[in-house]
């Protein structure tokens, strides 16, 4: 083997080694990887206790609850399958909208009551003016899902 | 055929050559650039959701985009300069890096301008935006290696190893959306199924990243044409230009 053919294995084998502890080490991370819990693994008491932790799902439409003389705030999260309530005091972000996606950050307080300290919109990928939307709304093909 | 490519990758061809080819890509960059953001800006419509502010897309994914672009110009141009012994490839991987890290730094800052009103937050360690962070310590990496080692040889050998190594950060980059839970939104262009942005919003979107890529050609050429004249200040093709003035 020659000089340069020798490099050029040389350079093949680095990313081809560095290509698989990478993929081992983020297999080995997934768990931790996880950004957020959805409402059924909450409910199933797979999420901390006593640490703060990120819960994702869909705003459910109606039950966004303004406590009066407050910037409180109480609504229901769902991924479809079980929901759950989360209260938050202070400003929602522009997307906060009901049957979108959101990701809040809090704990359990007393009483088993969920309180964000930060709720985050998710945007979905989809861009669209506003009559385009309103016309998928009207034919029944506008995707409510928000996929989270 | 390698006396060949010999011959047309030397500095002294190279630099004599890109003359005409530094002219016509501003141009087109300019051109392009200004009738895309002139679509973007003023004739798209507005987003159903957010408005206006959606608007930093034309400026944000182009950016992105081509901050991983460059990246694997680098990385190749890297591999080509280890391998084969061609200097203008290691020159070319030198010239791009600052311009990789600036585009990369712009993806971050409009992205993060954009997520405050959006979102909620400036900032948030999901994997697409700390992937894209690794992104810019991996270019300011190459930088601080290329200029701490004197040597040019060994300077291009050690920086060139870890560019190659970080090309590995590019798909992760690329599919953090897919493969994690991440408050960053999915590809809408990049992606197999028809792309999740009307018609209205894409072309424009194209239009700024293709005049982002003519902009990048642009520099990487004009940075490349600097770097040889430096890296060859002591030889004779050098002298006879510095002569010439």
């Amino acid at each position: 083997m020659n000089k340069r053919s020798r490099r050029k294995v040389l350079v093949l084998a680095l990313v081809f080694g560095v290509s698989i502890a990478t993929v081992l080490g983020l297999t080995a991370l997934e768990e931790n990887m996880l950004f957020f819990f959805s409402p059924t693994q909450v409910n199933a008491g797979e999420a901390p206790q006593e640490r703060s932790f990120r819960v994702g799902g869909l705003v459910v439409p109606g039950s966004i609850n303004r406590l009066p003389d407050s910037l409180t705030v109480q609504f229901e999260v769902t991924d479809n399958a079980e929901n759950m309530t989360v209260e938050y005091t202070g400003i929602l972000p522009d997307l906060f909208r009901e049957g979108e996606g959101i990701v809040a950050i809090g704990s359990f307080a007393a009483g088993g009551r969920f309180v964000a300290d930060e709720v985050l919109a998710k945007h979905d990928e989809n861009y669209m003016p506003p009559e385009v939307a309103d016309a998928l709304k009207a034919s029944g093909q506008y995707d409510y899902s928000g996929k989270m | 055929m390698w006396n060949w490519i010999q011959r047309f990758s030397s500095p002294k061809h190279f630099y004599s050559m890109s003359v005409p080819l530094i002219k016509w890509f501003a141009i087109a960059a300019l051109v392009i650039g200004l009738y895309g953001l002139y679509l973007g800006l003023f004739v798209a419509p507005t987003d159903y959701k957010q408005g206006d502010s959606y608007r930093i897309i034309f400026i944000h994914v182009p950016a992105a985009w081509l901050a991983m672009f460059i990246y694997m110009v680098m990385a190749v141009s890297a591999g080509i300069g280890i391998i084969w012994r061609i200097r203008l490839a290691d020159m070319v991987a030198a010239a791009s890096a600052p311009i990789g890290a600036s585009f990369t730094f712009l993806a971050l800052v409009t992205g993060s301008l954009w997520g405050k009103p959006m979102w909620g937050t400036y900032w948030i360690w999901d994997a697409r935006l700390t992937s894209m962070l690794i992104l810019l310590f991996l270019y300011l990496g190459y930088m601080a290696l290329q200029s701490a080692i004197d040597d040019q040889r060994s300077a291009d050998k050690a920086s060139g190893l870890l560019a190659i190594v970080g090309a590995v950060n590019i798909p992760i980059i690329h599919y953090s959306v897919e493969w994690w839970n991440t408050l960053h939104q999915g590809a809408s262009v990049a992606k197999f199924d028809a792309p999740s942005i009307h018609i209205d919003m894409l072309i424009p979107l194209l239009l700024m990243a293709v005049a982002f890529k003519l902009f990048y050609a642009t520099m990487v050429l004009v940075r490349t044409r600097n770097e040889s004249l430096y890296r060859d200040r002591n030889r004779r093709w050098v002298r006879e230009i510095v002569e010439k003035l």
